[in-house]
């Protein structure tokens, strides 16, 4: 298995709507916990230790440090 | 500077109905005669019924405003007579760019599938548009139809009776009374027939302002759309650069919501903001200026007793997306044959009903869709602001992402896949482009293309099936086309009409969406189909 990188997704707008207001109304340390149980859930639904390294660099783009 | 939009086209001429005892009584009565109005007052004329327009103003829409018309507009606008005017004068586009800062992060491309008579996209001054509908209005009244525009009538009071609407209007020269069998609110984002009638229209108000500016440079920009996200000539926001004909271009800047309009609109501090985005060695020329802020909101019900709602008046999206200006004329487009059949008495009222749930479909798919972009282009709130940014991070590295970047999606009329009028698919295996709702996509034909041939009234579309038995009571109501898709090199007619099936039925409506379809042909089926989508109407 190699990582996804181009379109996956089978509704990439109403995904995107739904996380924004799956994170309406909470505050700031929330909204961090919330994300950080995301990232654990998609982690564990991934699985293959492989890929999530590579997610892991994938993730180091742009304003952290840039790859390219 | 004598803009076309200053000069009165339709100005205010006294009409013998102001100086009758009693109000006189007229078939359709069109409140506005802007983008929506001008369409459905063309297409009731083209099919016999009186109309009568009235509008405060005389002259087309200040400003551009709308200036991206889609595929389907162009389509309804060949049937209404004036598809090849807009299209000779616009500008057509395909590519896209999407910036962050200086980078490049996403571009798409409009690219037209093949064997459609319209692009995409062209872009036209929303005061073109209105101009070539004008004329068309003129060359109906040339020709008999039975249409009249009157300027300078203002609408100050609305009552909807049970058999009747009463229709209060002001003049340069004094108030009159008129009836209506129906009244077609087309009046605009401000209703004054919606507040009449104390009708709601509720929806989101988004906390933002937009400088938008056309400005006439002759500039060497390619013919694309560009926009920026935090570009550094307008830090935090947003903007966006786009072609119109006669070398205007339109700009629009976001500036937040905490500024003072008034202080924005100086020319001064426009010309400032413009320099700073072209670079100061381009001289261009200001056509119009204007600040806005935007809504996203539409009415509980688009039909009341005999006044129905269209266009703006009706709902109201965020620009970004260009679906204003296109699904009102999509309004139109729906609403014109269901009250002809109505009026004519082959039709129950309740096929009026199936405007109001099919439109409210229509407009609630475009203010989800406006609704998303507005609130990727302008995040609300730091954990939006936080997702916005990783996505054009990611943008610029990953195609998934580029999915996710939205900048506007541009409009593409909706499939009434729940609509009443439908009959339920009688061919699943078919194409899901073509299924029951949905709009009829274009096709070239050996003589030209299959929009053009089904023209504005109910056709049965046969393919591959040659059916020269009459079936009685259906002929007279339906027109007959017979396609051979081993006729079609392309493959198009396989490919969107049949799929897998070696032959296929389809029965069109007026509007050239699909009621029906059918792998076989039954006379039978045909003829319930019909009066289905009637709303129960006669089959004859
Ligand atoms: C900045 C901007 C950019 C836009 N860009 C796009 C785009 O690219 N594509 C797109 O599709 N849409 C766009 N739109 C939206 C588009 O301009 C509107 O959706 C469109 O004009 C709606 O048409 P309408 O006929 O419903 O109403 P209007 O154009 O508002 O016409 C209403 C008419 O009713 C008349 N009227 C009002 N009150 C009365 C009264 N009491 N009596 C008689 N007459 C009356 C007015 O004089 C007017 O002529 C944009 C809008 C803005 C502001």
């Amino acid at each position: 298995m190699t990582l996804i990188l181009s379109p996956n997704m089978t509704q990439p707008d109403p995904f995107y709507a739904a996380l924004l207001s799956a994170h309406e109304g909470l505050s700031d340390a929330e909204s961090q916990s919330y994300n950080a149980r995301l990232v654990l859930i998609l982690a564990n639904h991934i699985g293959d230790f492989k890929v999530l390294s590579q997610v892991l660099d994938a993730a180091k783009v742009g304003s952290l440090g840039d790859d390219s | 500077m004598n803009a076309v939009f200053d000069v009165p086209l339709y100005p205010y001429q006294r009409h013998a109905d102001q100086n009758a005892a009693d109000p006189q009584r007229h078939q359709a009565v069109i409140v506005g005669a802007g983008p929506v109005g001008l369409a459905l007052a063309i297409d009731l004329a083209q099919q016999g019924i009186e109309t009568l327009v009235v509008d405060d103003n005389d002259s087309v829409s200040s400003g551009s405003r709308a200036i991206c018309f889609a595929k389907r507009t162009l389509e309804i606008s060949d049937r209404l007579g004036v598809g090849q005017q807009l299209v000779d004068k616009g500008v057509e586009w395909h590519l896209g760019k999407v910036f962050c800062d200086t980078r490049k992060v996403y571009e798409f491309n409009l690219l037209a599938e093949s064997g459609h008579r319209r692009p995409a996209f062209i872009n036209l001054q929303q005061y073109y548009f209105e101009m070539a509908m004008l004329e068309r209005v003129r060359v109906l009244q040339q020709q008999g139809a039975p249409l009249q525009l009157r300027g300078g009538n203002q609408v100050t009071a609305v009552v909807s009776e049970s058999d009747c609407v009463r229709v209060q209007l002001t003049t340069p020269d004094g108030a009159y009374d008129l009836e209506a069998d129906w009244l077609i609110a087309c009046d605009g984002a401000n209703s004054p027939v919606r507040h009449a009638l104390g009708l709601d229209f509720v929806g989101r108000v988004f906390e933002d302002n937009f400088l938008i500016a056309d400005v006439v440079m002759d500039a060497n920009f390619p013919i694309e759309r560009w926009f920026w996200f935090d570009p550094p000539f307008n830090r935090g926001q947003s903007a966006l650069l786009h072609k119109q004909p006669d070398n205007v271009w339109r700009i629009d800047l976001q500036l937040g919501w905490d500024i003072d309009r008034d202080a924005e609109k100086q020319p001064e501090k426009v010309r400032q903001r413009l320099e700073a985005m072209l670079g100061g060695d381009i001289d261009f020329q200001l056509e119009w200026v204007s600040i806005y802020t935007f809504q996203c909101r539409r009415m509980e019900k688009f039909r009341h007793g005999r006044v129905i709602f269209a266009g703006d008046s009706a709902h109201q999206v965020s620009p970004f997306g260009a679906r204003g200006a296109n699904s009102g004329v999509q309004d139109a487009d729906n609403l014109g044959w269901k009250l002809k059949a109505v009026i004519d008495g082959s039709a129950p009222r309740e096929l009026i009903d199936s405007y109001d749930s099919e439109r409210i479909y229509g407009a609630d798919e475009n203010i989800r869709n406006s609704t998303q972009s507005t609130d990727f282009i302008t995040p609300k709130s730091t954990l939006s602001r936080l997702f916005r940014d990783a996505v054009l991070d990611l943008a610029e590295h990953y195609s998934f992402a580029r999915g996710l970047v939205n900048s506007g999606r541009l409009s593409v009329p909706c499939v009434y896949d729940d609509s009443p009028l439908n009959t339920p698919d009688g061919m699943i295996d078919g194409p899901s482009r073509t299924r029951p709702g949905a709009p009829c996509p274009d096709l070239a034909l050996s003589d030209g293309y299959l929009l053009q041939r089904l023209g504005g009234s109910f056709t049965l579309l046969l393919l591959n099936i040659d059916r020269s038995t009459a079936v009685d009571d259906i002929d007279g109501a339906l027109k007959r086309l017979v396609l051979d898709s081993s006729k079609d090199s392309t493959g198009a007619l396989n490919e969107r009409y049949l799929g897998s099936a070696k032959q296929a039925v389809y029965l069109i409506r007026p509007d050239q969406h699909i009621a029906a379809r059918w792998s076989t042909f039954e006379p039978d089926a045909i003829r319930r189909a019909l009066s289905r989508a009637l709303a129960g109407g006669p089959a004859r």
